[in-house]
């Protein structure tokens, strides 16, 4: 029995769910839902408007079917589309306010927001299920006048620069889970850091789906006012479910004149069982604009979970000397499918590109890089350099690589290098003659595959993310 | 401490060790000559355990049967295979890979692993023992390395694993003479009673920097003969053809 539940454990460490009493809008995708989710966050009209004028635009949307990874139909009207832990409505003004459960949760999770705020430095919005619970090292962070808060409060206290900001990046009018997300988001992170303001810490987010059957819809916006700088981490975890769960999130960054925004990400949903049953559906929409002359926009994705992982982190280089970066992990295992990459719009003069990707395949699974490399006609010497790298372990998974090239101007560069490669049993062979056995020598190579990336992550992201390597590619050699 | 009686190795259907007798006492160093093609390298594999070889006869090792263990489980018992042809490990740095390793097998014998400032100051005073400049240490494993580095590397990876059985598969081809002395170093500053080695050669150039106490010579998949450290010297005159 404990032997069973041990197995249980491993094979998905995160797989626990914590009882606690929701409070959930009715089932069914309507403006009633979404009146009740603008009500339940008391925001203002024109926010609402703002939602129905989506919602509307929605209906006469059809979801994309050209990615790879095809899916079941999703009855919209069969989810919910809010949930809230009860004991948050009374809004906890310190940790010591908040239910004990949800931090014991978090503490499952290796998130002691206790110790965390103290020891490491890194301010904590976390958002369990759909109502951020606590914010930490709010005071440090408005001693620099930088807005670090959930998405719902800053429609209520910071209108302007929502007003400004929000959907100007991804616009109601975009594809169909961009356009679902902005009728029916229930919150993220707002980040707005001041001209001339160095965020002195990693800004910090923990996703995590917790009541069954419902999306999550998450809303961040980040602004880097000019010649600001920003870290920001997200990670994600999910509880065992057999459901297959929907998770369209959307992410705007804008970056004004010499400005940078990092914005890193390990994602570790539950990617469904080893016959490929339930999981995440993880479409997510993700777009920066580099607004300003010289700023940059650099995204670092680690993606090890999600039955499906279908996403673009991009970067609109609006302007002149701006620098868009993409450094890419996606490991698949068993069944899970990704289609993911990048989309470089390069617009403005010498701006500046560079897309690193590593792919991993295992099981039976398949894992594509598509990616779109556009040079407009205005963007005169314009340079691009993408590195796709596919790793095969077995042979029954799949690789694919898939760059859209555009160039519209006769000054600019592209380069574009792909390698496919399979894990070699000699390498293996050596590692085990070293004493590692079969899945050490596998997280150890792969490791070193993913090198590039890896490096990019902040310190305390990239030991994590070392070993999640390991653990997602367990089993998969036998 | 090493049996194999009448051993026979084939792969693909081919026979490539017919029957091949050897006894490796604690504290002797045995060399292997032999023609290419004689069964060397397979020898060196099957000892290690790599997958792919039809194999019957018997592989006792200090007691205990090899033929049911897997590659890594060998290697913690202290079965050590310097490779003739090194692996590249792109992105892996040499350090964290002897690490890795020497946890991997400190933990399997059940004794404390090393941190990192132990690791690292052990390996440095390993390196300057030997003579191979410690630099290679931070570069990635293999990747790029001279083909004397890659050996060095070798050799030091022995001396840090502190092994009981070493199979020096051709350590020395290709080797000029100054990374000979640091192969020949590395073997005979470990010799002691508890310790032996296997050292697969071609050339009798090794075996004036390790004296062995036996020297075996192999063909067509069996020791046909075996002597003293002088016979290297006889083969090196005379060739293998005679033997035949």
């Amino acid at each position: 029995m404990e032997q069973k539940q041990l197995e249980k454990d491993q094979e998905y460490k995160y797989g626990f769910t914590t009882d606690i009493e929701s409070i959930r809008a009715p089932k069914g995708l309507n403006e009633e839902v979404i009146k009740f989710i603008s009500e339940i966050k008391k925001e203002p009209k024109w926010m609402l408007d703002w939602r129905l004028k989506a919602f509307n635009r929605l209906k006469n949307l059809k979801e994309p079917n050209w990615q790879k990874p095809k899916y079941p139909k999703i009855n919209y009207q069969d989810l919910y589309y809010y949930s809230a832990p009860k004991s948050a409505q009374d809004k906890p003004k310190s940790l010591d306010e908040v239910d004990p459960k949800l931090l014991e949760t978090y503490a499952k999770l290796g998130i002691p927001l206790q110790e965390q705020k103290k020891l490491s430095g890194i301010a904590v919005d976390a958002v369990f299920d759909s109502v951020s619970v606590a914010t930490t090292f709010k005071e440090k962070l408005n001693e620099k006048g930088i807005i670090f808060c959930p998405i719902s409060e800053a429609i209520q206290k910071h209108p302007d620069l929502i007003k400004k900001y929000l959907g100007s990046v991804i616009p109601i009018t975009d594809h169909y889970f961009a356009t679902l997300n902005s009728a029916v988001f229930t919150d993220g992170s707002f980040v707005y850091i001041p001209k001339n303001v160095r965020c002195p810490m990693e800004l910090s987010t923990y996703f995590r789906i917790n009541a069954s059957e419902t999306g999550q819809f998450e809303r961040t916006l980040i602004i880097a006012d000019e010649g600001s700088y920003v870290s920001y981490l997200e990670g994600c975890t999910a509880p065992m479910r057999d459901e297959n769960q929907l998770h369209a999130a959307n992410v705007e960054l804008v970056a004004l004149d010499n400005a940078e925004i990092k914005y890193s990400t390990v994602q570790n949903w539950y990617p469904g069982d080893k016959d490929g049953k339930g999981g995440i559906y993880n479409f997510v929409t993700k777009r920066g604009a580099c607004r300003g002359k010289n700023s940059k926009i650099s995204w670092t994705q680690v993606e090890t979970g999600s039955a499906i992982t279908w996403k673009y982190p991009s970067c609109i280089l609006q302007g002149d000397n701006s620098v868009g970066e993409f450094y890419s992990i996606a490991i698949t295992n068993n069944h899970q499918k990704a289609d993911t990459g990048t989309k470089m719009i390069h617009i403005g003069k010498n701006t500046k590109s560079k897309i690193i990707s590593k792919g991993i395949s295992a099981g039976f699974a398949d894992n594509t890089y598509r990616g779109l490399v556009d040079i407009g006609k205005n963007a005169l010497n314009a340079r691009n350099y993408t590195q796709c790298d596919s790793l095969l372990m077995g042979n029954k998974c799949g690789a694919h690589t898939i760059p859209y090239i555009k160039n519209k101007n006769y000054l600019s560069i592209v380069e574009h290098e792909a390698t496919t490669s399979k894990i070699n049993e000699e390498q293996l062979f050596y590692c085990n003659q070293r004493g590692l056995n079969q899945e050490e020598a596998i997280s150890l190579i792969v490791n070193g595959f993913c090198k590039e990336v890896l490096q990019q992550l902040p310190m305390e992201f990239a030991v994590e993310a070392q070993k999640l390597v390991g653990i997602s590619l367990e089993g998969s050699v036998g | 401490m090493l049996e194999i009686k009448n051993l026979e190795a084939s792969i693909n259907n081919k026979k490539i060790l017919n029957g091949l007798n050897l006894i490796i006492k604690s504290g002797e160093v045995h060399a292997i000559m032999g023609p290419n093609g004689s069964g060397k390298s397979t020898l060196a594999n099957v000892l290690s355990g790599k997958a792919g070889y039809e194999i019957s006869g018997e592989l006792n090792f200090q007691g205990e049967s090899l033929k049911k263990l897997a590659v890594e489980e060998r290697a913690q018992k202290g079965i050590f295979l310097a490779f003739q042809y090194p692996l590249e490990i792109p992105g892996v740095n040499t350090n964290i890979f002897l690490k890795t390793s020497l946890n991997s097998v400190l933990k399997a014998k059940g004794k404390k692993e090393l941190d990192t400032l132990s690791f690292l100051k052990m390996v440095k005073e390993k390196s300057s023992e030997l003579g191979i400049d410690e630099k290679i240490l931070s570069r990635q494993l293999n990747v790029g390395f001279s083909g004397g580095e890659k050996k060095k590397n070798e050799i030091l990876q022995m001396k840090v694993l502190d092994p009981i059985l070493s199979i020096l598969d051709e350590t020395d081809s290709g080797l000029d003479i100054d990374a000979l002395k640091i192969v020949a170093k590395g073997v005979n500053s470990s010799r002691s009673s508890k310790k032996s080695f296997l050292i697969i050669t071609h050339y009798q150039r090794l075996l004036d920097y390790i004296k062995p106490d036996f020297v075996h010579v192999l063909s067509k998949g069996k020791i046909v003969k075996t002597g003293c450290g002088d016979l290297a010297e006889e083969l090196e005159k005379t060739g293998y053809e005679k033997l035949n």
